[in-house]
């Protein structure tokens, strides 16, 4: 009813999940299935010689056995690197990486048999860091790339930045690390596949993003996609970690083409740290000149990015290290030089911030001593420089509203910032941090100008409204929000709509939940549909009451007269008169993103319709005897644009702090380097949720959420993100505050007690009151900068040193078996 | 998921036919109590008895008797069995080897009697897993090791350790023994207690002190023979003792130990020690005694400067090696930490603040 937008409500798919009945990919159950079981590789890079599947095959109870030779065609999410078989056809490239698989009567049964596949490696070199992988370019680990190991490396330029930071009073000059971590879904990926009797294809998978999915299947397999059909089953979490399609996904569908029966398969835990396509580990220097009153006048900016074994998202990933830093302070010159390489781990991607957690803590933390050094409070500095609203950044991306100084205004009043910063006692301490992120990613991943987002909308004779689109339900809300955006427009309670997603045979497509871009996307696509259903209500009501089309009301299901409440129909009587006078009442409503400004290769990485802002304090309680880390309480203030549901938006807000926290204080995808001399191995250290340490209740600390309304035109009823945003601030400020409480820095995460206590001793004993790398390495080979002027010094968007190509490209059709060929 | 193996399982219903069951090939058959710790290893393929013999369906070893009186503790299944083998003197406790962890922490007379057992109970684990695991498991519980608790797939890639099908130690590859590490939290503080255990055979019983149960070696790290069920614990009176258990782990639920102290003492009317007992844990392949740092305590009253004096003697024994969670330096420096704690809280001091920081709980 209108009055659902920005009510605390009951999220609509509650009652399933807290009932147990939600369907998750593992519960889906159908007559004859078999169940399949990956054998993984056991070195980290090496040729395969060969594989004897023999014993395994003559196992009982094993019905198929498939190897490389069965995928000889590449897929990948991103267009620039198709780079994944679903079997490794000829190498292995990380410790995980699959090569064969069994499909058997059961999982033990298929379990016992991978182990009877025999298979003959030759050990290659094994690339355990970015050092190596910079110092090695043979062999190459890909056959492709920027040069041997280098995956990507890109270097922009908005303006003279030397000279406006030789030019400054001060430059800071840091070097930051920002550890990998994995995203810990409750959920391990599970997929079913089935031939439908008429010789389709079904998939049911965990993935949040079923469009992407179904794009690979079709290229894997050389099939039609319109043969193909894709089923997101609700996810049991994601956080990014779903956003690929998987080798597990491609071998059951193969399997169950040829086997003609149901497959299923179940990761393991420890299988869903091999897939993992988590936060990169970055190694960061920023060099900053800023004014004596804290005014920036140019950042420098380099990072190197371990990609791992694959490509995944890597090259957005790289970009996205860089892209955002302008959109939260106002910086008039800018250089970026991301390089992502591969190592024989499994591949990093896109996790919850995809790319700017690991930029955010490097600034942020270097604002804090900027700030120091001015003697300026750190929130005042932050005030001081916050980029300007509806405004174009040095490097193109268009700002819509901020809410970020009123975030600030909030924490700082909310946690006693004033009175506490600096003046707690030795150990207790407050540390600041701000952040931007993305609603949506401006541009698809797949080059083409279709929406990014469409819904349809069916209502019938009941009164019975469908939303239907390709959105996927990952335990953010997405159906909640679909519902509530019809509902709001109709005049109708969000549990009088039934909502289908995620189904790409009845859905339209919605790129996926990835890039906090569904309530944005979807939720303008669902305004769109819903309002155009209204208006052939209002139409027909306006006939039968006799009224002009402006006054007729929706509330409260029913369609009135606006001057004479009492004058109208139920809501299902308004379906009924409506489809008496059109026939059968189905709208549609799609979503495309407003063009961007930025005309420069690698500008498609950043621009976004919305940004959403974010302040947060962080105290922490550190023992300044052990370097023990304590954090008692975090305040957090989000400019959510507008609220839809604010149980949900909470809900992400605190999620976001506890996976901040996690990994601010302890969570490492961290791998072990056997001694070279006895053996080649390389193993993530701990795959286990046991070892593998992220925070529990008992850790979470109390945590006080303002939401900010700065209602912004570009979202649905004025709404952004808020799935990744409030995440990023966390990390830094909780540094800052370690700073605050004993006077050291750590400018690493995650921030442990070890480091804690090492800075302590090393202050103790005269030397640097830090703990962090100390150097970024010399040899990355940088390409060409592009040289791009900034739209305030006459710039069009374009770089000034890029050859004009005309574009030969032909336009992604959307779905086909030819899609996303390397470019 | 991860499958369980195939296995023969037996359900005796009594510590006779289980010793019977036991000894008849106790090579390769294993004991299951709450299964937490076995079940796991066995679907990593850590541990591959052929024959697992349950001790769930004993009553008899889920009793608590305090005092010479039996409690049957809850959720034990079967009314009162036999009584057990042995009464405990005046005060002192008998604790059967299945008795939950849960069942434990619930007994009141425990945690007025034998604070620190509470203690440890308590933190052992989250509320699931202690719901399972019993006291008996958790003193036989397997030397931990991240090179070994990990995966068939996983150990392969490393070509295994010497624990389990492979030779050498990764910890320290020129190390001649496991260095897996003792992980119990109830061992190091039931030591500290001067516990003794009962242990019977079809082929009769015996009764040594805990310190005798274990051995510091990461494979042989029980001095039990295999044909020999843990029957139960005996704590002796605790009359005039006090006693305390300091943990360190991550996080506030769920994680192992990876260093702790122990530690029990009598002390008289002004304060002086009569008695003490200082055990670390989780430093070592078994609990390990620091009698040094008891020799200085004995006769003296709990100085800050003796606490110093004697935590760097407990600081000193532990040997942590790179295989748990944390840094083993920042592990053997926490040991100070946490013998400081125990000994002034043995001397009175209101730790709270530093319990609540370290345990997520003032316990």
């Amino acid at each position: 009813m209108s009055g659902v937008i920005g009510k605390a409500r009951r999220r609509v798919d509650g009652r399933a999940k807290v009932t147990g009945q939600t369907r998750f990919a593992d519960d889906v159950m159908l007559p004859r299935m078999v169940h399949c079981k990956l054998l993984r590789s056991p070195v980290p890079h090496a040729r395969i010689v060969r594989i004897d599947t023999t014993r395994a095959a003559s196992h009982p109870g094993v019905h198929l056995v498939l190897t490389g030779d069965s995928f000889p065609i590449s897929y990948g999410v991103l267009p620039v690197s198709h780079d994944e078989h679903a079997l490794c056809p000829d190498k292995v490239r990380f410790v995980g990486d699959p090569v064969a698989a069994v499909i058997a009567r059961d999982e033990a049964t298929a379990a016992e048999a991978v182990h009877l596949i025999d298979v003959e490696y030759e050990p290659l070199r094994t690339y355990a860091s970015p050092d190596d992988s910079l110092a090695h370019a043979e062999p190459r680990i890909h056959e492709y790339g920027d040069t041997g190991n280098v995956h990507k490396a890109v270097s922009l330029q908005f303006g003279d930045v030397d000279t406006a930071i030789a030019g400054a009073d001060h430059v800071f000059d840091d070097v930051f690390f920002f550890e990998g971590s994995t995203h810990l879904p409750i959920e391990q990926h599970a997929t079913v596949a089935a031939k439908d009797p008429d010789g389709k294809l079904v998939v049911w998978s965990s993935t949040q993003t079923p469009h992407y999915l179904h794009r690979a299947l079709a290229k894997a397999l050389q099939m039609p996609a319109a043969h193909i059909r894709v089923i997101a089953t609700p996810n049991g979490g994601g956080f990014g970690g779903k956003s690929d399609p998987f080798n597990h996904e491609v071998v059951v569908a193969r399997a169950a083409l040829l086997l003609d029966r149901p497959v299923k398969i179940c990761l393991t835990r420890e299988e869903v740290f091999y897939c993992h396509r988590g936060r990169h580990p970055v190694l960061m220097r920023f060099r900053t000149g800023v004014t004596k009153d804290g005014r920036i006048t140019g950042v420098d900016l380099q990072t190197l990015l371990d990609g791992g074994a694959y490509g995944s998202y890597g090259v957005a990933s790289t970009f996205y290290t860089g892209a955002l830093q302008t959109v939260t302070y106002d910086i008039p010159t800018y250089r970026f030089r991301g390089c992502r390489v591969f190592t024989n781990k499994p591949p990093c991607g896109p996790k919850r911030g995809h790319g700017t957690p690991q930029g955010r803590f490097g600034q942020e933390v270097q604002l804090d001593k900027i700030a120091e050094r001015l003697r300026m409070d750190p929130a005042e500095l932050r005030l001081r420089i916050i980029a300007p609203p509806n405004s174009l950044t040095a490097n193109y991306l268009r700002i819509g509203t901020i809410g970020l100084a009123e975030c600030v205004h909030r924490v700082v009043e909310r946690s006693g910032w004033r009175e506490k910063f600096r003046h707690l006692p030795l150990g207790r301490g407050l540390g600041l941090a701000c952040s931007s992120y993305l609603s949506g990613a401006g541009l698809p991943i797949n080059w083409n100008d279709l929406p990014h987002s469409g819904v349809q909308l069916k209502l019938d004779r009941s009164g019975g409204v469908t939303a239907f689109c390709g959105a996927t339900e990952i335990g953010q809300g997405s159906d909640d929000v679909l519902v509530a955006a019809v509902a709001e427009v109709l005049g109708i309670d969000p549990f009088d709509i039934r909502a289908v997603t995620g189904d790409t045979d009845l859905t339209p497509v919605d790129l996926g939940s990835y890039s906090s871009r569904v309530t944005l996307m979807m939720g303008n696509a669902a305004i769109e549909a819903a309002t155009r259903a209204r208006e052939l209500l209002a139409q027909a009501v306006s006939r039968k009451l006799d009224i002009p089309v402006e006054r007729v009301w929706f509330q409260e299901r029913r369609v009135f007269d606006g001057d004479a409440p009492e004058r109208g129909v139920s809501f299902q009587e308004a379906v009924c008169i409506a489809e008496a006078q059109f026939g059968t009442i189905g709208t549609t409503g799609s979503y495309t993103p407003p063009k961007s400004a930025a005309k420069f290769k690698g500008g498609g990485v950043g621009p976004s319709p919305t940004y959403s802002y974010t302040a947060a304090v962080v105290e922490v309680d550190v023992d300044p005897a052990t370097g023990w880390i304590v954090v008692p309480t975090v305040w957090i203030a989000h400019d959510i644009g507008r609220s839809l549901n604010p149980t949900l938006v909470r809900g992400q807000v605190e999620g976001s702090v506890y996976m901040g926290l996690g990994e601010a204080l302890m969570e490492e995808q961290a791998f072990r380097r056997l001694p070279p001399r006895l053996s080649n191995a390389l193993v993530h250290k701990f795959p286990s949720m046991l070892e593998y340490k992220s925070p529990t209740f008992l850790e979470m600390p109390e945590v006080h959420t303002d939401l900010v309304e700065s209602m912004d035109p570009a979202g649905p009823f004025g709404a952004k993100e808020v799935g990744q945003g409030p995440l990023l601030p966390i990390m830094p400020a909780l540094a800052n505050a370690v700073y605050d409480a004993v006077g050291v820095r750590i400018d690493e995460v995650p921030v442990t007690p070890e480091k804690i206590l090492k800075a302590l001793l090393q202050k103790a004993a005269g030397k640097p009151a830090r703990v962090g790398p100390a150097v970024f390495p010399e040899n990355i080979p940088w390409p060409e900068t592009l040289m791009v002027t900034p739209p305030w010094e006459g710039g069009d968007g374009r770089a000034s040193n890029e050859p004009v190509k005309k574009s030969t490209r032909k336009a992604d059709a959307g779905v086909e078996a030819t899609a996303g060929v390397r470019s | 998921m991860m499958r369980l193996p195939a296995f023969a399982y037996r359900a005796p219903r009594t510590v006779h036919e289980a010793a019977q069951w036991l000894s008849d090939s106790p090579g390769d058959t294993m004991l299951l109590a709450g299964g937490t710790d076995l079940l796991p290893n066995m679907k990593r393929r850590q541990q591959m008895p052929r024959t697992v013999v349950a001790l769930r369906g004993i009553a008899e070893l889920a009793a608590i008797v305090s005092g010479g009186r039996s409690v049957e503790s809850e959720g034990a299944g079967e009314p009162s069995g036999p009584t057990p083998a042995r009464r405990p003197g005046a005060g002192g406790t008998v604790i059967g080897a299945a008795v939950t962890l849960a069942a434990l922490v619930r007994d009141d007379r425990i945690r007025a009697s034998i604070p620190g057992l509470w203690q440890a109970a308590i933190q052992v684990a989250t509320p699931h897993l202690r719901n399972m695991g019993t006291i008996g498991g958790n003193l036989c519980l397997d030397t931990r090791c991240t090179y070994y608790d990990q995966s068939f797939e996983w150990r392969k890639a490393i070509d295994f350790c010497m624990k389990k099908d492979g030779r050498i130690c990764w910890v320290a590859t020129s190390s001649p023994r496991c260095l897996a590490v003792s992980s119990s939290d109830t061992a190091p503080m039931l030591q500290a207690l001067d516990a003794r255990v009962r242990l019977v055979s079809a082929s009769g019983q015996r009764e040594i002190p805990l310190t005798a149960f274990y051995n510091n070696d990461g494979i042989q790290y029980l001095t039990k023979r295999a044909d020999e069920i843990l029957t139960e614990v005996i704590v002796p009176e605790q009359d005039g003792w006090r006693s305390t258990y300091w943990k360190l782990r991550r996080r506030g639920s769920f994680d192992f130990p990876v260093a702790a102290v122990a530690a029990a003492a009598r002390l008289d009317a002004e304060g002086r020690v009569q008695a003490v007992r200082l055990v670390a844990g989780a430093v070592s392949s078994r609990p390990l005694s620091a009698p040094k740092a008891e020799a200085l305590l004995v006769g003296e009253t709990l100085t800050d400067e003796r606490i110093v004096a004697a935590a760097q003697a407990v600081y000193e024994i532990a040997k942590p090696m790179d295989n748990t969670d944390f840094e083993l330096v920042w592990r053997k420096k926490m040991v100070t930490s946490l013998a400081t704690c125990a000994l002034r809280e043995l001397r009175g001091d209101d730790v709270r603040a530093a319990r609540q920081r370290l345990a997520r709980s003032i316990l």
